[in-house]
């Protein structure tokens, strides 16, 4: 290895003395510091940056303590499915994320998280919602249902359900508990809709795989079982 | 975490005293009620207030009240679902229930608010992307440009912005005669539709009179076109969730088979609302027929400016405005 010649990127020099100390090699100026490789130098610098940007990943609270007691409160009561669950949730939490990962309720689907696609819509007061936009905290009083909520305690499927299977609605299923909640809504409201109807109140659920027709049927079969 | 919203402090007033309060006291807080349009702006991180003041809970601002002068009294928060499904708004102006049934999907509709609809900023991609354009307190707009993707964007008026007016119902209350009722530093005024929506050449940044502070408490529906003979069309590239491309609505009221007056509004192609005067003073005492409509389509477009790539709103405009016509056949 020639440690006298021009630099070469390609070669893992090694630490050691300094070049001057190398025997024979005169007064040629090194150039490099010494006692530091290249390797050293970049593996510090990568290491100092991973400490302090993880720390204040880490040490870091989601929100910053409430600053203003005028503000929301933090801690609140929120109704889903039936049961009243006392979580502590941010304001800017959105009713989707609070379903998902504070109550565990993960039938519901973030889909494109922007009030679109309907594979998070939720019943709240009866109402479908896109659970994705829509503050947890403005939630509070309503009496929230997700499709964890649709089955009977049984497990007994509702007729919806049962007729999105007949008639082979789902195929990825990424939509289906938005597509369940909005048909299930959609009967609540109107046991007996035209078609035209369903396929409005069905609208706001996109489904990637084009199974509409099929959901559309499952609504209607539905509607005449029930 | 897929929630990507910033930080903010959320206040949930109970009256509209406490609303205006925080909004006096916060410099950069954001108001909200259905909050369709806003956490679009968050989640993209496009706009980031510090505060944001939710006054969907506030209860006086929402509901629907008849009025003496026969006309109707809307609450800024009332729901759009509320507004299509309440029995005096469809008997009295199903153009209104029309246009607001029209807008986005069901859940959008059950969570956003007439108010919100009719304020609601533009939908141009660019301004919406956080490009630093004019409406954004730039100096350029990339929307006029040679290259631009622009068939979403005006054919009028255009001073430096060139972004439309995405509201379905903002028409129907240009059309209406409505008038905005505005709590401005602790007074209710009463701004008519046809001056509550302006235009770049008044204030680029903003699509209404609305500043900061100020609260829209309700809209009032003045009797004048009440149980009017009414068309509303959207034209859009998809029935759902999408922005009109072009939409017209119109009331007018019938004398025998002859148009006695007539308000007709075009959406999509404005920074507002255009109010198609020429088109009403044209059909104004005609008998709708293949003439008047041939008439209504050379002027009901007159004036246009396109840009490279929304030449097609104007035959699409002026269609849409026979059409209209032809509905009182």
């Amino acid at each position: 290895m020639d440690l006298t010649g021009p630099y070469d990127p390609t070669v893992d020099y090694p630490e050691g003395p300094a070049i001057a100390e190398i025997a024979g090699a005169g007064d040629i100026k090194p150039w490099r510091p010494l006692h530091v490789s290249r390797r050293n130098f970049l593996r510090g610098v990568v290491c100092s940056g991973i400490v302090i940007g993880g720390s204040s990943y880490l040490f870091s609270t989601a929100t910053p303590a409430r600053a203003d007691a005028r503000g929301v409160e933090r801690m609140m009561s929120l109704t889903v499915n039936g049961r009243t669950h006392h979580v502590d949730v941010a304001p800017n939490e959105t009713l989707g994320y609070t379903v998902r990962y504070r109550l565990g309720l993960t039938g519901t689907k973030i889909g494109c998280n922007q009030a679109e696609c309907g594979a998070c819509t939720v019943m709240a007061d009866g109402q479908t919602i896109y659970s994705c936009s829509t503050l947890t905290h403005r939630m509070r009083g309503k009496d929230i249902i997700t499709v964890e909520g649709i089955a009977a305690a049984d497990g007994t499927l509702h007729p919806v359900q049962q007729a999105f299977i007949d008639e082979l609605a789902p195929q990825c299923g990424f939509c289906t508990p938005g597509q369940v909640v909005a048909g299930v809504a959609l009967l609540n409201s109107n046991p007996n809709p035209t078609e035209e109807e369903a396929r409005v109140a069905m609208s706001g659920n996109l489904c990637r795989c084009g199974a509409y027709e099929h959901y559309l049927r499952g609504v209607m079969k539905a509607a005449r079982e029930i | 975490m897929s929630d990507v919203m910033h930080n903010f402090e959320l206040y949930q007033p109970d009256t509209v005293q406490g609303a205006a309060d925080l909004l006096g006291e916060f410099d950069d807080a954001w108001v909200i009620a259905g909050a369709k349009d806003s956490l679009g702006w968050f989640k993209d991180r496009v706009k980031q207030p510090s505060v944001v003041v939710d006054i969907g809970g506030i209860e006086e601002l929402s509901g629907i009240a008849a009025t003496d002068d026969g006309g109707l009294y809307i609450g800024a928060t009332t729901t759009l679902t509320d507004v299509i499904e309440n029995p005096l708004v469809r008997e009295k102006y199903p153009i209104l229930a029309l246009s607001a049934s029209k807008v986005a999907s069901p859940q959008i509709r059950n969570a956003g608010t007439i108010g919100g609809n009719i304020s609601q900023d533009t939908r141009c991609v660019y301004y919406r992307s956080g490009f630093p354009c004019y409406r954004a307190e730039g100096n350029t707009c990339y929307a006029n440009t040679p290259t631009a993707m622009n068939r979403d964007h005006a054919l009028f008026e255009v001073s430096r912005c060139v972004a439309v007016t995405p509201s379905d119902t903002a028409p129907a209350m240009v059309a209406l005669g409505a008038s905005m009722v505005i709590r401005r530093k602790g007074e209710d005024i009463e701004v008519p539709a046809s001056e509550y929506f302006i235009g770049p050449e008044i204030d680029i940044t903003r699509m209404t009179v609305l500043e900061h502070g100020d609260i829209l408490l309700g809209i009032r529906l003045p009797g004048t076109w009440a149980n009017a003979r009414h068309y509303f069309e959207k034209a859009a590239d998809r029935n759902t969730w999408d922005f009109a491309l072009v939409s017209i609505t119109m009331v007018a009221k019938m004398a025998g088979s002859a148009i006695e007056d007539a308000a007709m509004v075009c959406g999509g192609v404005q920074c507002t609302p255009r109010r198609l005067t020429e088109v009403e003073d044209v059909i104004r005492g005609e008998v709708p027929g293949p003439e008047v409509e041939t008439l209504v389509r050379r002027v009901a477009s007159r004036g246009a400016q396109p840009l490279n790539f929304n030449h097609f709103k104007i035959p699409l405009m002026e269609s849409l405005a026979a059409r209209a016509v032809r509905s009182l056949t």
